[in-house]
């Protein structure tokens, strides 16, 4: 006979079961706050898969650099020698504009910008589903990291960590669908929000009315105005924008300027925002008499 | 009733499909990444149903979950449907020549690729974009070379 039907519950029994189990699975992840807690610890019990899945790249990568001619390494220890060099003149400039920038704070009363921390990590795995664009980086807790955490790299905005655990984290990139950051034109000063497409090449800018000045080429910089990524970081670039009077705002798209789908070194930042993430009280506090 | 035998192969089979899955891959290839768990999943539903079915396949989907990132449940759900097909009709499937399972297989692919998006699209708005179907087609070319693997690890290692 058919031995399916002899042992446990009959298969559409279990086909219900599983419907079930998911359909809770799903409601606790998506509509409750608990499953914060949950993913970092399924984040934490999967990680060692993460290591071994990365094992015959990383083998092949250093297998290559083993490999490299003694010529390229030359090349490329001028070229980074060259770099450092004009980096580190441009830094001396920068040591100048921050004191100088101290003291006109400190002439208008306004409070010092703090010090920015930063970390490297490396990105362990970009796993490319097209309905979640995440990076797994190999900092976690042990190492400082915390949930929120702006990830940048050399070039831009690369995403924010959504779940930590002890040896490795999740971080959400901006291309994720269900990404959206507080951005500010550089030219103009113009405030949007851009939100990811789940496409690695184009974010959208929201919410535009047709009247906004913004012209292709713009640069979007991180306003800090939705209280998680500090102010001031490159973003995308606008590269299309239609005016369909049709549409209630204007289309417009932009490219990031991270490289997020080859994105192997990050740094994460950690510095108070610039609009404290608790809404200030609407009504004044009354001073104790 | 036969006991059941080297389990613990069945379950190694599925963590190295959980391997290639998150793989780190260029660009171009991870789009059209197959659905490594799914189609091994598939061969032990057909082969031994009694061992591997349904429930295996709602784990296995919630590690996926875990590992790629969707809202938990989405793959683990997907998984538990085609796998309940396979597991239902493998007394037919088997007969079918190679080149039938993976015309049919992909159907069902199709199905497993649609439901992940539906229901992510009900959860959170995702857009829909024809090159999502990839995996599809490549889950349907790699079918022929996966099942001629899998069925000699069976035979060789005698899982029952």
């Amino acid at each position: 006979m058919n031995e399916i039907y002899s042992r446990g519950p009959s298969l559409p029994l279990r086909l219900l079961l599983a419907v079930v189990l998911s359909a809770g699975l799903m409601f606790l992840d998506r509509y409750t706050d608990s499953s914060t807690q949950l993913r970092s610890y399924l984040t934490a019990a999967v990680s060692p898969l993460f290591y071994v899945a990365s094992l015959p790249e990383a083998l092949f990568s250093g297998a290559s650099e083993q490999f490299m001619s003694q010529q390229a390494v030359l090349e490329e220890n001028a070229r980074l020698k060259e770099t450092l060099l004009q980096q580190s003149g441009k830094l001396q400039l920068l040591g100048f504009l921050q004191q100088e920038n101290e003291k006109l704070r400190a002439l208008l009363g306004s409070s010092a910008a703090l010090p920015v921390q930063r970390q490297v990590a490396e990105v362990l795995a970009v796993y490319s589903h097209p309905f979640s664009h995440q990076v797994v980086l190999n900092k976690g807790s042990t190492d400082g990291v915390s949930e929120h955490q702006p990830v940048i790299d050399d070039l831009g905005v690369v995403g924010q960590v959504v779940s930590v655990g002890p040896t490795s984290s999740r971080a959400l990139l901006i291309s994720d669908n269900t990404h959206a950051l507080a951005v500010r034109a550089e030219r103009t000063g113009v405030r949007a929000i851009v939100e990811g497409l789940g496409q690695w090449d184009l974010l959208r800018v929201m919410h535009l009315p047709h009247s906004t000045d913004i012209r292709e080429g713009d640069r979007l910089l991180s306003s800090g105005l939705d209280g998680r990524f500090p102010e001031g970081y490159p973003v995308a670039k606008v590269v299309r924008i239609s005016q369909d009077a049709s549409q209630p705002f204007m289309v417009v798209y932009a490219e990031p300027y991270a490289r997020l789908d080859r994105v192997r070194h990050v740094l994460l930042i950690s510095s108070p925002p610039a609009v404290p993430e608790q809404t200030p009280p609407t009504q004044p506090e009354v001073p104790d008499a | 009733m036969r006991k059941p035998q080297r389990l613990g192969f069945i379950y190694l089979s599925i963590f190295v499909a959980l391997l290639l899955t998150v793989m780190p891959m260029p660009q171009m290839v991870k789009l059209a990444r197959p659905d490594w768990a799914l189609l091994v999943l598939m061969y032990w539903a057909m082969a031994l149903p009694q061992r591997v079915s349904v429930m295996t396949a709602f784990f296995t989907g919630f590690i996926v979950d875990v590992l790629v990132g969707t809202v938990l449940g989405v793959n683990a759900l997907a998984f538990a449907v085609v796998i309940f097909a396979v597991a239902q009709h493998h007394l037919k499937m088997r007969n079918f020549s190679v080149v039938q399972q993976s015309l049919l297989l992909g159907m069902l692919l199709a199905l497993y690729q649609l439901l992940l998006f539906w229901l992510s699209h009900f959860l959170t708005g995702v857009y829909f974009r024809p090159q999502y179907l990839w995996p599809v087609l490549t889950g349907m070319l790699v079918w022929p070379w996966l099942f001629w693997l899998l069925r000699r690890y069976r035979r060789q290692l005698k899982i029952q």
